[in-house]
């Protein structure tokens, strides 16, 4: 339909976004057979066309280093996003430390799903449930079994390495699942020594990388048994996609497919239907309301022209990312509904979370002047910590009620901006021929710990219109609320107490300080990028935006399926929760639709 | 903790903690190596192409500083330093990275070109480190005629020495020797990323990575035997 008006077709469905959230939405619907139109905010994007995959730091700008431009390196498959983007700013409510939220966004077709870390981890049982654990926070109104068959199914169709360790509120997969995970790396394994005797469990990290390919032949039929539409697609996507060949920084992006991304894994086997068309450059102002209240579309601004235009449809899902898409209900105002669409509640644009985060650095003599060998891998971690300390912090023996993760990483990673450049103070000022063999002896022998911990929602963490600013788009931003509970900061000088041990533990050094005052431990809001909430599912139409299939109770066709939903943040990184939750609401919608419910 | 005021991401900013860690996921090669492996795919019944039914031509302006072409890099700023500037610091990267038997100094692989894009940069951290180098290079050549009355660069190499132990590290330099030892450091940060992201630098630290492979094999046997972990 190249030279179709998509303007004249009918939708059943319009999609608001084409990240993990928005590309999953569009996979299902596309191949349930619904005809479906996709708009995203930024540019169209062809990560087999446009990855830099084996080029090198010294032929970029600054050897590939940060910038205001490109956070994340000029290498970093970004396009025109990160915590801030020209023309698109969003304002705070205090410029106090640990008061601000971080805005992460990336204006491209794909969204985030293009850089991210690709950590796939399931939320577990006590996950859904928190308040009924420990009495904090909210429970959410479905249970890790009804996601279950949803996460086993994303995994299939994304591909997730990993294994089953059967570990506590650490889900396993279904059998046959997950694919498997490559070898540790010697600073993989020599941390794991040391945490063996910490009581720290180290185990074979959850990554959407194809460790082998997919199986072609199997996976579809399993996914979608009674539709051969979604099976042929999904075949064929899966035949396009390679194996890992263990070079690359994932966060580029991915020619050859063995990542997951939505521009390469969702959105090719959704246009393959015939049933999706996708209108990029069009940035969502609002969603329109008919005379008795449903959705019946939405109101973009055109960016090359500049000019406001309509879309319409039966149903419509917004999947902008969870702070933008409570943007743009709050900025859907009508007689109708006056707060701003959905928000009956008044709770759209409350409990905004992020992921607790803090850092310690370590160098480890053991591995100086180790042999020449590649530990390029799979360019992220192979192993990971899960959270270890449940039954202690049931017990009351912590000072914080959640858990968290520790990430990790070091060896002998690929030189580039920065590379080398505090040898001057580790070696006390050498140059020359001492300079020179000492990045010899120490190359491979520095390592870090992150945590990534549970944040627990709280009244002073949100975001509201700013009456007094519009962006670039004539559109109304937003104005972030900020603050973290002693429940995070203790966490987060739990973090760095327990990385130094680990170091010391591998008979190493600290490098980096380590903070008893969890305020100067913990990283900002939103600079972990896990932006989740202010529109949560629940229960109760009163204290919630949504019901249990992320439809909105006075909006009956109008669905969210980004990290909007999300009642709590558990220290499991969300994006695989979003991509499984919104498979589940898509199902919902097809089951809807048939019904003639919508 | 480096030295280098780079406008690093806080996320980042964690790995560059010490010495070798990339700022940024970093890899390289050439992309022929990536064509060469990709694994033959079976012709796909249906293409996928994105569609853009709205504005069949991308008339948005590409090749923007948040949106570069990352297949084709150019570093689109003036450079800053002239060419007594560049040959002083030429001089000064060969005193911090000398050639020897395994690779070769930091000026024969352009560290001193580096240095220049980096302080040219348009962003404010690079922008006042301009001025550090700037001063750093006057103070440097100024130093070198009181002493021994030549310019830096036709000093002897004992000569450079002398003034460099001088100025090597901020921390144990004299109150008259600070300022030129804050210029220095940043030269070692710049002229050590600078080499070090060359083919050259990485082979003198035994980077082998950045090729595809099969499979990934894990540490080999000898690496494994040194940690203990053999067993």
């Amino acid at each position: 339909m190249p030279n179709e008006d998509f303007e004249k077709k009918v939708y059943d469905a319009l999609i608001v976004g084409s990240g993990a959230g928005g590309g999953m939405a569009a996979y299902v619907l596309a191949t349930a057979g619904l005809k479906v139109l996709l708009l995203e905010a930024g540019r169209s994007y062809d990560p087999v066309k446009e990855t830099p995959m084996f080029n090198l730091p010294k032929d970029a700008p600054l050897r590939g280093g940060s910038t205001p431009e490109k956070p994340f390196g000029f290498y970093d498959a970004t396009v025109d996003g990160g915590w801030q983007v020209p023309g698109e700013p969003y304002t705070q409510a205090s410029n106090k430390p640990n008061q601000k939220f971080d805005w992460w966004r990336a204006r491209m077709l794909g969204g985030r799903t293009n850089h991210w870390g690709r950590i796939s981890l399931r939320m577990g049982e006590y996950d859904f449930k928190p308040y009924s654990r420990d009495g904090l926070g909210f429970d959410w109104p479905i249970s890790y079994a009804e996601l279950a068959p949803y996460y086993d199914k994303t995994e299939m169709l994304i591909g997730v390495y990993g294994t089953n360790e059967g570990l506590e509120n650490t889900p396993d997969s279904s059998d046959g699942v997950l694919l498997p995970p490559p070898k540790p790396r010697a600073y993989e394994l020599l941390a794991k020594k040391a945490c063996d005797e910490l009581g720290i469990p180290v185990i074979p990290s959850h990554l959407a990388i194809l460790s082998e390919r997919l199986d072609h032949e199997n996976i579809p039929q399993k996914l979608f048994p009674n539709n051969k539409l979604a099976q042929d697609v999904t075949r064929e996507s899966m035949k396009s996609r390679a194996a890992c060949f263990w070079a690359t920084p994932c966060g580029r992006g991915c020619s050859i497919k063995a990542n997951f991304q939505s521009t390469t894994v969702l959105l090719p086997p959704a246009l393959a239907t015939g049933n999706l068309d996708i209108v990029t450059d069009a940035m969502v102002r609002e969603v329109t309301v008919d005379k008795k209240g449903n959705a019946n579309g939405v109101i973009y601004i055109d960016k090359n022209t500049r000019q406001e235009k309509f879309a319409g449809a039966r149903a419509v899902v917004v999947a902008a990312s969870a702070a933008e898409t409570s943007r743009i209900l709050l900025n859907s105002k009508s007689t109708l509904f006056p707060d701003g669409l959905a928000n009956g509640s008044g709770v759209v644009g409350k409990y905004l979370m992020d992921t607790v985060g803090a850092g310690v650095g370590g160098q480890i003599p053991a591995l100086e002047n180790m042999p020449a060998h590649n530990e390029d891998g799979a360019s992220a971690m192979h192993m990971y910590m899960p959270w270890w300390l449940y039954k202690e912090q049931l017990r009351g023996d912590l000072d914080f009620a959640r858990g968290y993760h520790i990430e990790f990483g070091g060896g002998r990673s690929m030189p580039g901006a920065g590379a080398f450049g505090g040898m001057g103070n580790f070696t006390e000022g050498a140059y020359g021929k001492d300079l020179k063999e000492a990045c010899r002896r120490y190359y491979g022998s520095f390592v870090w710990f992150d945590g990534r911990g549970e944040m627990i929602p709280n009244e002073d963490s949100y975001c509201e219109i700013d009456k007094d600013q519009v962006d670039q788009w004539g559109i109304p931003v937003l104005k972030f609320h900020w603050k973290w509970s002693d429940q995070e900061l203790n966490q987060a000088a739990h973090m760095h107490k327990t990385f130094a041990e680990i170091i010391e533990g591998m008979g190493g050094n600290v490098t980096s300080t380590v903070q008893t005052d969890g305020a100067k431990a913990i990283i900002n809001g939103g600079a972990i990028i896990h932006e989740v909430g202010t529109a949560r599912m629940g229960s109760n139409p009163k204290d919630s935006v949504l019901n249990p299939y992320c439809q909105s109770w006075e909006v009956p066709n109008l669905f969210l399926t980004d990290g909007a939903p999300f009642v709590s943040n558990a220290d499991k990184n969300p994006t695989l929760t979003i991509m499984a939750l919104a498979w589940r609401t898509c199902d919902y919608i097809v089951d809807q639709f048939k019904r003639r419910n919508i | 903790m480096s030295e280098e005021k780079t406008n690093l991401g806080r996320r980042n900013a964690l790995r560059l903690i010490a010495t070798t860690a990339a700022a940024v996921p970093v890899i390289g090669c050439s992309e022929k190596v990536a064509e060469k492996v990709v694994v033959k795919e079976d012709k796909p019944a249906v293409k996928p192409a994105v569609k853009n039914l709205d504005a069949p031509k991308q008339t948005l302006a590409r090749g923007t500083p948040t949106d570069p072409d990352l297949l084709n890099p150019v570093v689109p700023w003036e450079m800053q330093l002239d060419a007594t500037e560049l040959a002083v610091l030429a001089a000064l990267c060969d005193v911090i990275i000398p050639a020897d038997e395994i690779s070769p100094s930091a000026s024969s692989v352009g560290a001193h070109h580096y240095i220049n894009e980096y302080v040219s940069a348009p962003y404010s951290n690079n922008k006042a480190d301009l001025v550090t180098i700037r001063g750093g290079v006057v103070w440097l050549d100024s130093e070198s005629r009181r002493r021994f009355e030549g310019s830096f660069v036709e000093l002897n190499n004992s000569q450079k020495t002398a003034i460099c132990e001088d100025i090597k590290w901020t921390r144990t330099a004299k109150p008259e020797f600070q300022a030129g030892a804050r210029f220095f450091a940043k030269v070692r940060v710049l002229a050590s990323t600078a080499f070090y992201t060359t083919e050259e630098g990485m082979a003198d630290i035994g980077y082998v990575g950045n090729r595809p492979m099969a499979s990934f094999a894990g540490p080999p046997p000898e690496v494994l035997k040194r940690l203990g972990l053999d067993s």
